[in-house]
């Protein structure tokens, strides 16, 4: 999924960068708001952990394998801004110290992962969650659900996005329903292994930090804490 | 886990590329991959003069060769991308070993090999000629935004800590008879997964109340 130098032309992937440069500040903005004063440290650790969700691998049909992207999963877990800037950091250390992604591509994999693969994966989330809890009476399950959902789109969301970015600005003539119809097909069967992992760590997070899973704020019933202790004055 | 966490890239040593400033090497860096990415493709010239320039950098490191082509496997998913691009690719066709080929997918496949190869060894040479904490006062010094080289900075120092805790839990599931290719075994995994988010997550709570308690002031206030 890491775009490589050369795939997208000199002045898109100039153009792509300061895209990503400004979604990456607005990101910065967001966060704040997402975890305050502890920004840093807890922002970097939670990339520090979408960097070794990546590693862990999972088959995908015909003997291939694939990783997970994490956007969606950083999404429902810490939220959408944080996410990004989670992603971007993930990605600017691949880039810089592990080869994995071309440094002029870095806009590119910004906005296909660290954007689409967030905001996507994020909105698809709200969304299903919201019509699941219309229609439904017990909430707790419906979370790792609608999270599963969001991965699953937010795959193929971010395969498309290079497909178009391909069309605009690749190095090679190539219809765009070919291209298109090829990297969906292929990552639809990604998102699947995307969306069964998500699910299954979002639930096994709520059943152990409920109160971790930024996606599960208000959809969750409160739990008051009640304390039998006096009051010290 | 000491204090001292080289990254697994970097290449100890001496030479003049490990001696050059980091934010003058990333900028290198970055122009010379600019430029191998705005080349035409279908010249040859120009890509052996990349070429030769690079491995001319590469025997200046002094960093080992056969070390940097073990690293080259990053590459792979997209040298299948591009094995793939002549045979869906439009424009007049002709026929190799009995295939039928689109000249200009034959053309953009090479170039797309040659700017991939090139990019790829440009910056597995960046990573092992630099230092982390050499290359996050470069993107200091190189204006990104201090909040980001400080997210940036946590990551590298606990991306080992975080990674040996993982590698761990795959250790110990190993030994309880988990098959990490079976999708039997995915819920397991996710377990794994999210024990690790909430170990990394409440790691990340502790090292900030340990930085507030030793008089650590947030971005917003400092300046």
């Amino acid at each position: 999924m890491h775009v490589p130098d050369g795939f997208i032309s000199a002045p898109w992937s100039l153009a792509t960068g300061v895209v990503a440069a400004g979604a990456v500040a607005l990101a910065l903005r967001g966060a704040r708001r997402e975890l305050d004063d502890r920004t840093a440290p807890l922002a970097g650790l939670v990339a520090t952990f979408v960097f070794a969700g990546q590693m862990v691998n999972f088959p995908v049909a015909a003997g291939t394998s694939g990783h997970l992207l994490g956007g969606a999963l950083a999404a429902v877990l810490v939220g959408p801004w944080t996410a990004t800037l989670c992603l971007t950091v993930v990605l600017l250390v691949q880039a810089l110290l592990f080869a994995d992604g071309g440094l002029t591509a870095l806009g590119t994999n910004v906005i296909l992962m660290g954007v689409i693969g967030v905001w996507v994966g994020y909105a698809v989330f709200r969304l299903t969650a919201r019509a699941m809890t219309a229609a439904a009476t017990r909430h707790r399950p419906l979370v790792p659900l609608a999270a599963g959902v969001g991965a699953f789109v937010s795959v193929p969301a971010a395969a498309a996005g290079f497909a178009l970015l391909f069309a605009v600005g690749g190095t090679a003539p190539i219809a765009l329903s070919t291209l298109l119809s090829a990297m969906v097909g292929v990552h639809l069967a990604i998102g699947v292994g995307e969306a069964v992992i998500t699910a299954l760590v979002v639930g096994s997070v709520l059943a152990v930090r409920p109160d971790l899973v930024h996606g599960a704020r208000g959809l969750l019933p409160t739990r008051t804490l009640v304390s039998h202790a006096e009051a010290v004055s | 886990m000491g204090a001292e966490h080289g990254h697994q890239l970097h290449v100890h040593g001496d030479s003049p590329l490990h001696r050059m400033a980091a934010h003058h090497k990333v900028l290198l860096v970055v122009g010379f991959v600019l430029l191998i990415v705005a080349t035409p493709a279908g010249t040859f010239w120009p890509y052996a003069v990349h070429a030769t320039l690079l491995i001319g950098a590469v025997a200046l490191s002094r960093v080992p060769p056969a070390y940097l082509a073990r690293r080259m496997v990053v590459e792979v998913p997209f040298v299948v991308f591009a094995l793939w691009l002549p045979f869906v690719a439009t424009g007049p066709r002709m026929e190799v070993a009995g295939l039928s080929l689109s000249e200009a997918g034959l053309v953009a496949a090479g170039g797309l090999l040659a700017k991939g190869t090139l990019g790829v060894l440009t910056a597995l040479l960046l990573a092992a000629t630099t230092d982390v904490r050499d290359l996050l006062e470069g993107l200091r010094r190189l204006r990104m935004p201090a909040a980001l080289v400080e997210i940036m900075g946590f990551m590298v120092r606990y991306l080992d800590v975080v990674g040996g805790e993982l590698r761990r839990m795959r250790v110990a599931l190993l030994s309880r008879g988990f098959d990490p290719r079976s999708p039997r075994h995915w819920p397991v995994l996710a377990r794994a997964l999210g024990a690790l988010f909430v170990r990394s997550y409440e790691r990340g709570e502790r090292v900030h109340l340990a930085m507030v308690s030793r008089g650590y002031r947030p971005q917003a206030s400092r300046r």
